[in-house]
């Protein structure tokens, strides 16, 4: 890529990533050595292991081992709650963050915080504290239970639940920033105009948005699909309805880490196949 | 319009800025309970001297915890300059870290199938051998309010029963007394380990649980346990035995010794297990 950057050409193009022009003459200067290694390491680092993955798999017994019903039923199970759960982050999780990144209230720091605090918490830590809250003896479960006789835990509602709790935030943050990045004038420019906020907000700022949001439910679903922690302890292990790709993994390596190896590459090319569909669809200009 | 396409592209950047804020806060740690304390250990295997020093790295199956913290601080008593290290997990997961190299002094399965597992990859030193058994037991909440008095009574419409997953070895002896009892049951939930299955019940999540005499035990009155007459035919044996992998085998093996003394026996005793 040695072609000078024209202006008029680098805004007329239609693919390809924005590149920021360095003052002075745009070559490719050499890369400093105390940057390379580090991030050649960090790259081995983060491949070898889904290598090791590859290389040890039974590639023989492949087809016997993922012919299993268990097999599909927990990627469907895995599938659809992630779904969900993301769904469920994207409703509650947008206002949330436009809250967080457009009005000012007192404590909003500690707020943001609190939001963030599922991002930290251990995931089984997380599922405790969701049956302290909404199991059947929790602290809002126990009036669900007497009034509606809803119970939540050991439920497909509760895999949902157990998700979204941790993916929803990663939504949150990721799209407050993007938030707070976009120019706010384009919404006070159309409120002048006699648009209500709330009209603004769907039909100006959404739009604007749209790209950050994108990567945001991205990554929430990520999340939501590699959950383990939080959906054992609160949702419990039951097949069909509860157990999810990551928990059938954990107990195929109990007794058969073969099966485990082989459930975990499905895993894998399910999350590499959705996110590289989604990237061409939503993370490119259109 | 270009300056829309250049728009776009600024608020893609942003999207991708935002993104990594959001990645980079996250800590994904999953919830794995097997720690791998390596044993650092004083005398080398060169040394033969009577005198024990040194970490001893114990690996035992989640019932074992209470009656072996206690055998831990005894050997530590006895034998001054040791420390006995225990990582409690469910036996399957011991068992494979064992087998993917941890190094581990004395390993103590909850049944002997998980031993094998361990045997067979050759990574014990001897023969294991059958230190105490457990028996199971219906595990409700106090005062049994579901009333519950045998295995049959856990099919009642409406009763929350968790067992533990048939991969470890409380799921499959209840497995073995369910189909004794020609009882057939469906659980709401088949927990990873028993003090998982146990804890649903201490929290009120579940009705019953069929867990281990050990862990009604150990539970200290927030559970209660309700004996059943099929638990004598799947009787768990308890196998310990030395590690090839370890770093302190004359300390391993003082430790098995006093596991089985009479001192040893009458501490396991009194955490609900059965003498070999």
């Amino acid at each position: 890529m040695t072609s000078p950057d024209k202006p008029g050409v680098a805004a007329g193009r239609r693919t390809g990533r924005p590149r920021r022009r360095r003052a002075g003459a745009g070559g490719r200067r050499g890369v400093p050595l105390p940057l390379l290694l580090p991030g050649l390491l960090a790259l081995a680092f983060l491949l070898l292991p889904l290598l090791a993955l590859l290389v040890r798999a039974p590639w023989r017994s492949l087809p016997d081992q993922l012919g299993s019903t268990e097999v599909w039923q927990a990627l469907q199970l895995s599938l659809i709650s992630a779904t969900a759960a993301t769904a469920v982050s994207l409703v509650l999780g947008v206002p949330l963050a436009w809250l967080l990144a457009r009005t000012d209230f007192p404590g909003r720091g500690l707020v943001r915080a609190l939001v963030t605090l599922p991002l930290v918490l251990p995931p089984v830590v997380g599922g405790v504290a969701l049956l302290l809250a909404l199991g059947r003896n929790g602290v809002v479960g126990r009036w669900l239970d007497a009034w509606f006789g809803v119970t939540l835990p050991f439920t497909t509602t509760g895999v949902v639940i157990a998700e979204a709790f941790v993916a929803m935030p990663f939504l949150v943050i990721s799209v407050e920033g993007t938030l707070r990045a976009a120019d706010p004038r384009y919404e006070e420019a159309a409120t002048t105009l006699g648009a209500s906020r709330f009209t603004a907000f769907r039909r100006v700022t959404l739009p604007l948005i749209a790209p950050g949001i994108a990567a945001g439910a991205v990554l929430a679903w990520a999340r939501a699909l590699g959950e383990f922690g939080a959906t054992i302890t609160f949702a419990g292990n039951f097949p069909g309805r509860t157990q999810t790709m990551p928990l059938s993994v954990y107990l195929a390596l109990q007794n058969d880490p073969e099966a485990a190896i082989a459930l975990s590459l499905v895993l894998l090319t399910v999350s590499i196949a959705v996110l590289a569909a989604l990237r061409d669809r939503w993370m490119t200009t259109p | 319009m270009t300056r829309s396409v250049r728009r776009t592209r600024r608020m893609l950047r942003l999207a991708g800025a935002g993104a990594a804020a959001a990645l980079a806060l996250s800590a994904c740690s999953s919830s794995s309970d097997s720690s791998d304390s390596s044993g650092e250990s004083g005398s080398t295997g060169a040394s033969a001297s009577p005198k024990l020093s040194g970490t001893v790295t114990v690996f035992a199956a989640a019932s074992l915890k209470e009656g072996f913290t206690t055998l831990g601080e005894e050997f530590e008593h006895r034998h001054p300059g040791t420390k006995v290290s225990f990582s409690f997990g469910g036996s399957d997961t011991l068992a494979a870290s064992i087998t993917g190299g941890a190094p581990a002094d004395v390993f103590a399965a909850a049944s002997a199938k998980t031993m094998k597992t361990v045997t067979d990859a050759g990574a014990a030193s001897g023969t294991p051998v059958t230190f105490v058994r457990n028996q199971l037991e219906i595990a409700t909440r106090p005062g049994n309010p579901a009333k519950v008095s045998s295995l049959k009574d856990l099919t009642k419409s409406g009763l929350k029963v968790v067992l533990c997953d048939k991969t470890v070895p409380c799921g499959s002896a209840a497995r073995k007394a369910l189909d004794a009892a020609k009882v057939k049951l469906t659980p709401v939930s088949y927990e990873q380990d028993v003090k998982s299955a146990l804890n649903k019940v201490e929290l009120d999540e579940a009705d019953a649980a069929v867990v281990y005499k050990t862990d009604v035990k150990a539970a200290k009155g927030k559970v209660q346990g309700v004996e059943f007459p099929e638990s004598a035919g799947a009787v768990n044996d308890y196998p310990i035995t030395v590690l090839k992998n370890g770093r302190n085998a004359e300390a391993a093996q003082a430790f098995i010794a006093l596991v089985r003394s009479a001192d040893g026996q009458k501490v396991l005793g009194e955490a609900g297990f059965l003498k070999p």
